[in-house]
């Protein structure tokens, strides 16, 4: 094995970029980069996976995102118990009905003969199958989300820890492998709609079902308290006070000549990107695991040439669905780990632009099919999104000095400054496209 | 009988129109979409921000129109500046071509790479229009507001029931028939219109009879420009102008343009008018109409609403995914890749 000195330098790079922002800015924006970055380069991993090894248009990563954050709720708060007493089960139940619809309209369309009979059964019980559900679902919904709507007004996850559920963090911990598992189950529902489809079809299906789960997480106020957002998760690290309040840690940062309310929160952060950085390694591994494996060698096979491998007999579609859930498992998983950073869910922040197509800038800058190039392209894109901005108002505030204090506009381009990011994204992207089209780290 | 026209009054009034209007805008926009597919040969993911640029340029000449003094009476001035909109986005489309397409087409790249490329130039479009006008709704409508008013036409008709039109609903409708109306006539009757279909059926053969490939593909992003221009305005006096919108209107402009059948400029009409219509009936309270319509005893006690109109992509999505799954090439043949 050869040491690719371009590679380290790359890595070397934008090492020294987010430490200059720690010299150059805070300490407090420079972990800032590095945790979101670790989280952006996990979520690289799994589009690259689909896309860098396999050749799925996926554009519906929000929605895996989003379904993680959903998870890190579900798992990390506790039970509303009125509401679940209220109509937990009767939501439940409704929504049972709703999937046994679905599956008996399936399943006749499965054995019954084709013909007018099957179809205008599949009919009735849709549309018998949609008036029972709204019936039973909208009565304990109504019931739930009257319980305490401005403190609660929902069900809860599964946190026990009963009135100290913030010292149960751990519980967060686990709501990321089950916000892989949830994003698994909604990849595996589409992926068998979906995964048959041409390339732009499967691109425009994805970007519909994104759409549709930010829509159900903005509504469904029973499932995720809506736009009135989910606020103060349970961490796995401790908390800012109860370090600033903790007579050995003020020992220690008062001999180090630290102020003990920055140290404290840099420490939080620093404990947050020790985890983050686990599962970023871990992953990483697996995926190169995956890349050198036998199984990686047919995904190109059928990445390459789907007719080729299909008559070497490898079966496409279930390769495809395989990997399709695998990478969207990941996604969910960065999800979560999101999520538990900010210790809340807003389902309206989730914009298509921030969580689908600048992950996939990240993945192509970086190098698709390569999991190192995913890794760096996350770390450096999260970094000129954060800086983009207070570098384009330095440079406005350089083209805009010849102008009077009071130009309209010297006032409407330092205004705007805010919005050179997406134009900076998009720039980058067409010209490494262009010029690059491999990546900084091409594939092998 | 007064029930029943009563109920096809609210009917009207909540669905037909409303639906009639919003599918005008998407059968604008899908048609965009549906020639780049079938020309350049991609799906173009920023046609949605083409259609808030064309909107952008021309709200910024209805503001100076307005502050000139120019007012076209009871017509929204924006009228008067959609050519303006139209003439920048075409040299928006032609320089984006130039310097952005061109290459990858040169190069015969696979499809998918120009999805991506169309990727980079949505960041670019939507980085652009927010920073020219900002990312906040702007109110550009002016004239009259309504051709007829709900009060006007209730002591019209004597009925209980009033029928709102408002101007941009019936100047919507309008000019996406007289849009319409010219692109098919160029389409089918102009030498340039058949040489772009013939290009568009088979490339090797329109190559070969000494069709101008470039003459084509300008052709077309002028065209586009057009549609989208005219989209995006119209949508913007109809509804509100607002960036994100537009990002968001691109899911039911695909599904349009991919249940008419990509490719096809009839089945993007169709298409537009099939999502537009089941979005609108699905998302809205029937309660009233069937109060009108069914018998006291069975009037029903709920809205009736089958979703809430959050879910309005739901439904779009939903048609999408059962055209696709019944009927892969759309309601009307499009072309596959």
């Amino acid at each position: 094995m050869t040491i690719n000195y371009k590679n380290i330098g790359l890595f070397f790079l934008v090492a020294c970029l987010i430490l200059g922002t720690g010299f150059v800015q805070s300490w407090n924006t420079a972990l800032f980069i590095l945790n979101m970055g670790l989280v952006s380069a996990i979520m690289a991993l799994g589009v690259n996976l689909q896309w860098g090894f396999a050749g799925l248009f996926n554009v519906g990563i929000m929605g895996f995102v989003a379904l993680g954050g959903l998870a890190a709720v579900l798992i990390s708060m506790p039970p509303t118990t009125e509401a679940w007493a209220a109509g937990g089960l009767r939501v439940i139940l409704g929504l049972s009905l709703g999937a046994a619809t679905v599956t008996a309209a399936i399943l006749v369309q499965l054995r019954m003969a084709a013909g007018r009979a099957r179809t205008l059964t599949t009919i009735a019980i849709l549309i018998g199958g949609f008036f029972i559900y709204r019936a039973v679902f909208d009565g304990g919904v109504a019931a739930v989300e009257a319980v305490d709507a401005a403190g609660t007004g929902y069900l809860g996850g599964l946190n026990f820890g009963g009135a100290s559920y913030k010292d149960w963090g751990f519980m967060t911990l686990i709501s990321w492998p089950v916000g892989g598992l949830l994003a698994a189950g909604v990849a595996w529902l589409i992926g068998k709609t979906a995964l048959g489809l041409r390339s732009d079809y499967l691109a425009i299906a994805t970007l519909g079902i994104s759409e549709i789960i930010i829509a159900v997480m903005k509504n469904e106020d029973w499932l995720s308290r809506g736009v009135k957002n989910v606020i103060g998760l349970p961490r796995p690290v401790p908390y800012e006070i109860e370090l600033q309040e903790s007579a050995g840690f003020i020992e220690h940062t008062t001999a180090l000549g630290l102020d003990p309310v920055t140290s404290s929160s840099i420490v939080v952060k620093l404990g947050y990107a020790g985890l983050f950085s686990i599962v970023l390694v871990i992953v990483l591994i697996l995926a190169q695991l995956a890349l050198a494996s036998p199984w990686g060698r047919m995904m190109r096979a059928i990445r390459d040439n789907e007719e080729a491998a299909e008559a070497m007999g490898k079966n496409v579609t279930a390769r495809h669905l395989q990997i399709f859930i695998l990478g969207s498992a990941i996604c969910g998983v960065a999800g979560a780990m999101m999520t538990t950073l900010d210790s809340q869910l807003t389902p309206s922040s989730y914009q298509p632009l921030r969580f689908t197509f600048l992950v996939w800038v990240m993945v192509i800058v970086g190098g698709s099919g390569n999991n190192f190039g995913s890794v760096l392209g996350g770390f450096l894109i999260f970094f000129l999104w954060v800086q983009v901005e207070p570098m384009g108002a330095i440079l406005m505030q350089i083209l805009t000095s010849g102008m009077a204090e009071d130009n309209v506009l010297r006032l409407h381009l330092l205004d705007s400054v805010a919005h050179m990011r997406l134009l900076t994204m998009g720039l980058i992207l067409i010209l490494v496209l262009r010029f690059a089209p491999k990546g900084l780290i091409p594939e092998k | 009988m007064i029930d029943l026209l009563n109920a096809l009054v609210v009917l009207s009034n909540y669905v037909l129109i409303p639906a009639l209007a919003y599918g005008s805008q998407l059968a604008l926009g899908a048609l965009g979409v549906t020639l780049i597919y079938g020309i350049l040969r991609f799906s173009n993911f920023a046609h949605g921000d083409t259609m808030a640029f064309g909107a952008m340029v021309t709200i910024l000449v209805t503001w100076l129109f307005q502050g000139w003094g120019i007012s076209l009476g009871p017509l929204p001035t924006a009228l008067l500046a959609i050519p303006f909109g139209i003439a920048a986005t075409a040299a928006l489309l032609l320089t984006t071509d130039r310097l952005v397409y061109r290459f990858y087409r040169q190069q015969k790249a696979a499809p998918v790479i120009l999805v991506i490329v169309s990727m980079g130039v949505m960041f670019v479009m939507n980085g652009l229009v927010r920073f020219i006008i900002g990312p906040n709704d702007q109110r550009f409508s002016d004239g009259e507001r309504f051709i007829i008013s709900a009060r006007e036409f209730k002591k019209l008709t004597g009925l209980s029931e009033g029928l709102a039109f408002k101007t941009t609903q019936g100047i919507t409708i309008v000019t996406a028939v007289i849009v319409v109306v010219a692109l098919f006539w160029f389409l089918n009757r102009t030498r340039t219109g058949k040489s772009m279909r013939a290009f568009s059926d088979n490339e090797d053969l329109a190559l070969l009879s000494g069709i101008n490939p470039d003459r084509v593909v300008m052709v077309t992003w002028l065209i586009v420009a057009g549609l989208a221009a005219t989209a995006g305005a119209l949508y913007g006096l109809d509804k509100s102008f607002k960036p994100f919108i537009y990002l968001q209107l691109l899911l039911p402009i695909f599904a349009a343009a991919v249940v008419g059948g990509l490719g096809n400029p009839v089945g993007a009409i169709a298409g537009g008018f099939v999502i537009a219509f089941s979005e609108v009936l699905i998302t809205y309270p029937l309660k009233k109409v069937l109060g009108y319509l069914l018998p006291d005893r069975l009037e029903p006690d709920t809205l009736v609403q089958l979703l809430s109109t959050d879910y309005k992509f739901a439904v779009s999505f939903t048609i999408l995914i059962i055209v696709l799954l019944f009927r892969p090439t759309g309601l009307f043949k499009g072309k596959s890749v």
